[in-house]
């Protein structure tokens, strides 16, 4: 019986001490990596390139996307948040921090879709020129991917909500967190190249 | 907040063989989300700004690492967690960087390229 157990234990611990959930989380993550490098290497490639417009400096409002970046980044504040939460078994806590990123990754998808609409109406679209299709095809990547988050932070709140998540399994809320943050890093380089840099 | 890390398992494995220390404070974190949106601020000035104009895009780069810096090492707890972490998420970064840096030079710098 001992031996079963001493078994189980170390089917579970893995020589460099990094759990393997977590270990294979950041390898997918170091892959998102390339997977986004390509994307912004094709708007890069192609930045100044458009021959008809409309082009980046008619139709950006840097305000605009200066409030949506802040919400963003702000939504990683609140899940650091909902993670220490969980770790001090502060169950309501938790799910209201986890709806605030929730909420705000709703308001970064809002204020993004409402950019949209207004470059669609000024004349921007996927196939009208390079920075169309390089511009829609990064940001709507990135789009999908704080949804798929947003999706991710609701399931995680039903979870704690029905005691699915007790503070000795908060690495679930730690990997949902890592996703999380690595989303805020590729929009902090998308906000730096794609809207600042002229 | 708990200095013992648990696997997936439920199973506590000690704070030092994971390799952390100890995780930071909410406070500490609410002042890492402030300069963070600082740093934004600043970013859209030197945008808006014509004094720096020709040096713009090193700035707005430096800036924005920093900022990346800053949300890997505390808000994704590189800082405290197993130095092989940062090292995997390093080889993506700098693997992007360079593809990234190597078009850009390609379709750019290099004439013989231009699409």
């Amino acid at each position: 019986m001992a031996h079963a157990i001493a078994a189980a234990d170390d089917h579970h611990r893995t020589w460099t001490g990094v759990s393997n959930w977590k270990l294979g989380f950041w390898t997918f993550i170091a892959s998102e990596c390339l997977f986004f490098g390509t994307l912004i290497s094709t708007y890069m490639v192609y930045k100044g390139r458009a021959v008809v417009g409309p082009y980046p400096e008619d139709i950006f409002n840097i305000l605009l996307t200066t409030t949506s970046t802040t919400i963003l980044l702000f939504s990683s504040l609140a899940m650091v948040l909902a993670l220490d939460a969980v770790n001090r078994a502060r169950k309501g806590l938790a799910i209201f921090w986890l709806g605030m990123v929730m909420l705000m990754g709703l308001a970064f998808i809002g204020i993004e879709l409402y950019e949209y609409m207004h470059f669609i109406h000024e004349g921007l679209t996927v196939t009208s020129s390079t920075f169309g299709s390089s511009y829609y095809v990064v940001t709507g990547t990135h789009k999908l991917h704080v949804l798929v988050g947003v999706i991710w932070m609701g399931t995680l709140a039903w979870l704690i909500h029905k005691d699915r998540i007790p503070p000795e399994k908060s690495e679930q809320v730690e990997v949902a967190g890592l996703y999380w943050h690595f989303v805020d890093v590729i929009w902090i380089v998308i906000f730096t190249l794609v809207y600042l840099i002229s | 907040m708990s200095t013992d890390v648990t696997h997936v398992d439920g199973n506590p494995t000690p704070a030092h063989e994971e390799g952390h220390d100890s995780h930071p404070s909410v406070a500490f974190y609410v002042t890492i989300g402030a300069i963070l949106a600082i740093v934004t601020g600043v970013e859209v000035a030197i945008y808006y700004m014509p004094q720096f104009e020709a040096v713009d895009v090193p700035l707005l780069v430096i800036l924005s690492t920093m900022k990346i810096l800053l949300v890997m090492m505390f808000f994704m707890h590189l800082k405290m967690d197993h130095r092989a972490l940062t090292w995997i998420f390093l080889s993506g970064i700098a693997l992007a960087a360079f593809m990234v840096s190597a078009l850009v030079v390609l379709f750019h710098v290099v004439p013989r390229f231009d699409p």
